[in-house]
């Protein structure tokens, strides 16, 4: 028996997607009172939890803090219950560790952290449901939970992954698609002016093909950042009607 | 709108896992109707008024098959009258699940512009996409699906606004899908009814498939096989070690025995014997099979015995005569070999036969048999009205389905290729026996040639090493004008010597990844037939462009050696440049440039040069270990010039022959270690593995009959004993041993160096190897151009020639087109030489014997290099008393005459043409005189045996 035809003749995909088309985004601000920002995002079928606090003071040892801008601490776990077969270690093993690295890099780069010198700001976000781009969900989710903070950023922040399939790039990939061999790449993108936070390529790639993959999660990013955009406005508009009530 | 997809699947590991996949639904996708006003599609496919005519649908209509009808009917979908075909992607999926080679040839159809077929993509489509129900079965399901689709197309098109809109009909086999379909209001026919309704074409109706629906009239009431099991049930069995699952091979010689190659751990194949028809359960050759291993006591050694299908009638009757013949109980343990029968089919792997129609005796009738060109496919009975005019024509034969309670297969006819006998057919048929792609190029792969007129540019100049002042000549045979190797050698100033090997540069005008590279890819190998050339690359590069001919400029890949006087190499640089040769030379006449001293010319000179060099260089490779197997035996050769076998040559190697051979192997030496340098990963390499001990077997047993040693330890070994074992006044014997042990070797297979570890190549004794010297007619040597280009930074790299896996796959397409190629070369000379022996009549000759076998010994004949089998047993009398010794081998014949291998025999050899599809020689007995064995010297006596050509 053969594997799982990736992409159609016709140009549909697994799940009746075309190669650029994105899964169903939807997200919602502001979904828990006690932290100072906090968003939950569906990605397709991947969900995920952001819960930002500060910026306020560093906490733990004074030695990590730094003079001119803001510390940035970000924390990854997957529930256990988000794959198909119950996760034993929700975080803290090496692909967690590794993620949460990520995303601390990713808002390094976007957060105004020089306006909060001796600060930090706490980012937690949890996986609920896992198919396929666990770290664009993360970093859309986070974004969003940072705008409910009111912490200024340069732009969105939108990730998006992009996969190479029978010489057609694919965007937003779901489960079956990234584990069904080829080539995965995430990429996270300021889209105003088209700035990388951070791009990541596990696998091989064939030095031609990149331009084209790049170009598929560039304008996946920009696609994603005009959603986030709406959700953020209809989130300001219904949070000013309740305020003049 | 989103729906999500819910199912659980079983795991690797045996866990349950709930799998959620998303799944949309869009109301983006059309009809695909060129009449249709509603949808919005840019390019429909389906149109209005091409429709075939039907007596049963008067109106324009479309056709979607249902699954099994696609399955099943391939072969009347792929017809070019049905065109306008909606292909449901519920089917699709469903037949890419069940058969690959149907999905592909499906495939195939619906990129084919002309033939208008339309894939709807129904699961997606917010309006048929349907949901299992509680209770339903994916089967189920699927129909529904099918049903949904058509009757959504019903309505779509009721509503366009013309009055004459087309219709959709559904073609299902299945009774109550049809009168489901009907309820809803879609027109729906069974199969076989719509063909036949067409109006002007029942030649179609020959291509139906019988199907299991009306088997019935077939049936005799007695079941002749034993049942296959089903799937779940043969895999709970391979799972407990219950069955084993091995590919079938059929055996050439003996109908009723058949061999499983099941692939064990590692690269170990265990080999299990199938003997009877029983056993053997309705297996076909390359079908993948699951066997059950009988208990040790019934384990036997193969039957010598050669046995053909050769009933004339069409009853099923018993074999039990022919398998009697078989039971022998063999003493010698050693020769025992694993017993078992076939419990299930894993997978089928029919492909249209060739072959020919043994018309039934009854004349009207309509079932006749069907006798495929290859013995290993069983006889297959087919369905047709036009036997009469099929009579003598090659023709092809799909295989539908084998029921347990039939002889034979059944099947249907596909297509006719022509007369028997006809050189053309003939040569129509071993291509398409072999798999050998051979219709002429297509336009698109014309147009990536380069435009006539070519010159070198500017550019090309530019990049490359001019070497036209080098006095270069290229050797090759008479008559050949794909030339793509040149030789050049010069003195230094400093008493050593530059060695050039100049090839053609193939893969400048062959870019990565076009239609011209992927076609060659597929062909992998030009075929080279008696009197007949299936190019890999068209002829204006074969025989133009690429050709290294004298005094034209050329691109050529060059490796270039320094040497000192002892063929020591001291350096290797490898360049891209432009040669002009100075002289295309036959072996014959460099060899006489070389021995003619008065000749003092520079090519001559250089000629000699490389003639000193190249003899350093063998030497030195045979005490290193490397086997000397191309043995001189005489091959039937043709006379190129007028294309029909007139003549049989003596292949003579002169040493201008191995002076081109020598540096060719060097050459690939060099470069093979090159690339494996750079790309330790992905180079395409060569390997010839060492075979099994217990292949030279026979090698030593017949040499032990001479009180020779043959010691195979180690390839040195075995070419030490070779030259040691000869036989005063008996000058063949060395040849024939060495005949032998070529039949030992395994064959010799390309590989990407990323996925193996073992390089090593037996026969040239190197640790590594490749082919770089002909990329005109081998698309090997193009890759490892490509390779070694990037590695001298001459060219860019493309990803698929960084893929180990990619090429891996190629590699296994190069193999087996390889292997396909020599079957057919083989094929084409047998056929050659009937056409010869059809033109000289009767012939005795001398011969040696080959082979002993349990009723027959097999003869070669070294002046045509002709095999043969002469065989004692008759089918209708009883033959004379045979008495095998395995130990010999020997076979005694009315305890008069005892024959051993090697004996010399004198035989008749003539041609049989009595069976037009299987002409063979025949050969008969003239000595030693047996009474009631041999045959009278002067004249033919006419029940002489059928003898057995050499495959």
């Amino acid at each position: 028996m053969a594997g799982l035809e990736l992409l159609s003749d016709q140009g549909y995909r697994l799940d009746g997607r075309k190669a650029t088309e994105l899964r169903k985004l939807q997200a919602r601000m502001g979904v828990f009172g006690q932290a100072d920002g906090s968003a939950y995002l569906e990605q397709g079928n991947t969900k995920a939890l952001a819960v930002v606090y500060g910026p306020h003071e560093v906490r733990g040892s004074r030695s990590k803090s730094l003079h001119d801008r803001a510390v940035i601490n970000c924390q990854y776990s997957m529930a256990t219950f988000s794959t198909a077969e119950r996760k034993r270690r929700p975080h803290g093993d090496r692909k967690s560790s590794e993620m949460s690295l990520h995303l601390k890099q990713t808002f390094e780069a976007a957060v105004l952290t020089q306006l909060y010198p001796r600060s930090q700001i706490d980012i937690y976000v949890k996986i609920l449901q896992s198919d396929g781009g666990n770290y664009s969900a993360c970093v859309n989710a986070a974004t969003l939970a940072l705008v409910d903070a009111g912490i200024p950023m340069r732009d969105y922040v939108c990730a998006c992954t992009a996969g190479f399939v029978e010489d057609t790039p694919l965007a937003d990939l779901c489960h079956a698609e990234e584990s069904g061999g080829g080539t995965t790449l995430s990429l996270a993108l300021l889209p105003r002016r088209e700035n990388i936070a951070l791009v990541q390529m596990d696998a091989r790639l064939h030095q031609d093909h990149l331009p084209a993959l790049m170009e598929a999660a560039t304008v996946a990013c920009k696609g994603l950042s005009k959603v986030l955009d709406s959700v953020v406005r209809q989130h300001l508009q219904e949070v000013s009607v309740q305020t003049r009530e | 709108m989103l729906k999500s997809k819910t199912f659980v699947k079983k795991t690797r590991s045996g866990g349950v896992l709930k799998i959620v996949r998303e799944h949309y639904l869009r109301d983006d996708i059309w009809c695909g109707f060129e009449v249709c006003s509603e949808c919005k599609d840019e390019s429909p496919v389906l149109q209005r008024d091409a429709c075939i005519e039907s007596n049963l649908c008067p109106f324009p209509h479309c056709l979607i098959p249902d699954t099994n009808v696609v399955l099943h009917q391939i072969d009347i979908l792929e017809d070019p009258l049905i065109r306008n075909v909606i292909i449901l992607q519920t089917v699709l999926q469903e037949v890419r699940h069940r058969s690959a080679p149907v999905y592909k040839r499906i495939k195939d159809a619906i990129h084919d512009k002309e033939k208008r077929f339309y894939t709807f993509t129904n699961e997606h489509h917010r309006e048929t996409f349907v949901e299992r129900e509680q209770g339903e079965s994916a089967n189920d399901r699927n129909d529904r699906a099918i049903r949904v689709a058509a009757k959504w197309y019903t309505e779509h098109l009721s509503k366009s606004p013309s009055d004459s809109e087309p219709k959709v009909v559904l073609l299902t086999n299945d009774r109550a899908n049809k009168e489901k379909a009907e309820q809803i209001g879609v027109i729906s026919y069974r199969c076989e009814e719509y063909i036949k309704s067409l109006i002007g074409n029942p030649e179609l109706v020959d291509r139906l498939a019988l199907t299991s629906d009306d088997q019935n009239e077939i049936s005799g009431s007695k079941l002749l096989f034993p049942e296959h099991l089903p799937l779940s049930k043969i895999q709970a069995g391979i799972k407990s070690g219950a069955f084993l699952q091995g590919s079938f091979r059929a055996n050439t010689d003996n109908y009723l025995e058949a061999t499983v190659f099941i692939l064990g751990e590692g690269d170990k194949t265990t080999e299990v014997l199938l003997q009877g028809l029983q056993n053997l359960n309705r297996a076909v050759h390359q079908d993948v099979v699951a066997v059950e291993l009988f208990p040790k006591e019934q384990w036997v050694a193969p039957s010598s015995v050669v046995l053909q299908d050769d009933q004339q009638n069409d009853e099923d009757t018993e074999e039990e005569e022919a398998e009697k013949k078989m039971e022998n109980p063999v003493p010698d343990t050693t020769m025992l070999k694993p017993t078992g029968r076939v419990v299930g089919i894993i997978k089928r792997n029919w492909r249209p036969f060739c072959g020919m129609l043994n018309q039934s005796q009854i004349k009207e009738a309509t079932r006749h048999l069907f006798t495929p060109a290859d013995r290993r496919i069983p006889r297959i009975r087919i369905e047709t009205r036009q036997a009469s005019t099929l009579m003598g024509q090659r023709i092809i034969v799909a295989i539908d389905g084998w029921p347990r309670t039939s002889r034979y297969p059944n099947g249907h006819f596909v297509r006719s290729l022509g007369g028997a006998g006809d050189k053309e057919t003939e040569t129509e048929v071993l291509l398409l026996e072999h798999d050998v792609p051979h219709q002429p190029f297509s336009q698109t792969v014309l147009s990536f040639l380069p435009k006539m007129p070519w010159t070198i540019t500017e550019e090309d100049m530019k990049v490359r090493a001019d070497l036209r002042h080098l006095c270069v000549c290229s050797v090759d045979p008479p008559g050949c004008t794909d030339i793509d190797d040149a030789l050049h050698c010069y003195e230094l100033e400093n008493g050593n010597l530059e060695v050039g090997v100049h090839i053609a540069d193939v893969s400048h005008f062959i870019r990565p990844g076009n239609a011209l590279d992927q076609e060659a890819a597929n062909r992998g190998t030009t075929v080279y037939l008696c009197g007949k050339r299936i190019d890999m690359v068209p002829e204006l590069l074969s025989s133009n462009l690429c050709s290294l001919r004298s005094n034209v400029e050329r691109l050529a890949f060059s490796c270039i050696w320094e040497m000192n006087n002892n063929a020591e190499i001291i350096n290797t640089r490898f360049t891209k440049s432009v040669i002009n040769s100075k002289a295309s030379l036959t072996y014959a006449e460099a060899q006489m440039r070389i021995d003619d001293s008065s000749m003092n010319d520079e090519i001559t000179k250089s000629l000699r040069g490389l003639n000193t060099l190249a003899k350093m260089l063998k030497s030195r490779r045979i005490e290193k270990g490397a086997l000397t197997l191309s043995s001189p035996e005489v091959r039937f050769h043709m006379d190129s010039e007028t294309h029909d076998p007139i003549d049989l040559q003596t292949k003579e190697l002169k040493d201008t022959n191995s002076l081109v051979e020598e540096f060719m192997l060097l050459a690939n030496i060099s470069v093979a270690q090159k690339i494996y340098e750079e790309f330790s990963e992905c180079a395409l390499l060569r390997k010839h593995p060492a075979p099994p001990p217990s292949n030279y077997d026979i090698l030593i047993k017949a040499a032990k009959s001479k009180n020779l040693m043959i010691r195979t330890d180690s390839a040195k070994a075995l070419a030490d004993s070779l030259n040691e074992a000869t036989l005063e006044n008996f000058s063949y014997f060395n040849t024939l041993l060495r005949i032998l042990a070529t039949r030992c070797m395994m064959q010799a297979v390309y590989f990407c160096s990323g996925m193996d570890s073992d390089f090593h190549h037996y026969g040239l004794a190197s640790p590594i190897y490749t082919h770089f010297t002909s990329p005109i007619r081998r698309y090997s040597d193009i890759i490892v151009h490509r390779l070694l280009a990037v590695a001298i930074n001459a060219d860019s790299t493309y990803p698929d020639l960084m893929d180990k896996h990619k090429q891996a796959a190629l590699c296994n397409n190069l193999n087996y087109r390889h292997k396909m190629a020599q079957y057919a070369q083989r094929t084409s000379v047998a056929f050659h030489t009937q056409l010869f022996f059809k033109n000289k009549g009767i012939l005795n000759e001398e011969g040696f014997i080959l082979f002993v076998r349990k009723n027959a010994i097999i003869i070669l004949i070294p002046k045509f290099g002709l095999e043969g089998t002469v065989f004692f047993e008759k089918k209708d009398k009883p033959g004379p008393r045979l008495t095998f010794d395995s130990e010999g081998p020997s076979l005694t014949i009315e305890d008069q005459h005892t024959f051993h291998i090697f004996d010399k025999v004198k035989v008749n050899i003539s041609l049989d043409s009595s069976n037009i599809q299987h002409q063979k020689i025949r050969m008969a007995l003239l000595e030693p005189v047996i009474p009631g064995v041999s045959v009278p010297l002067p004249e033919l006596e006419p029940e002489a045996k059928k003898p057995k050509l050499d495959r």
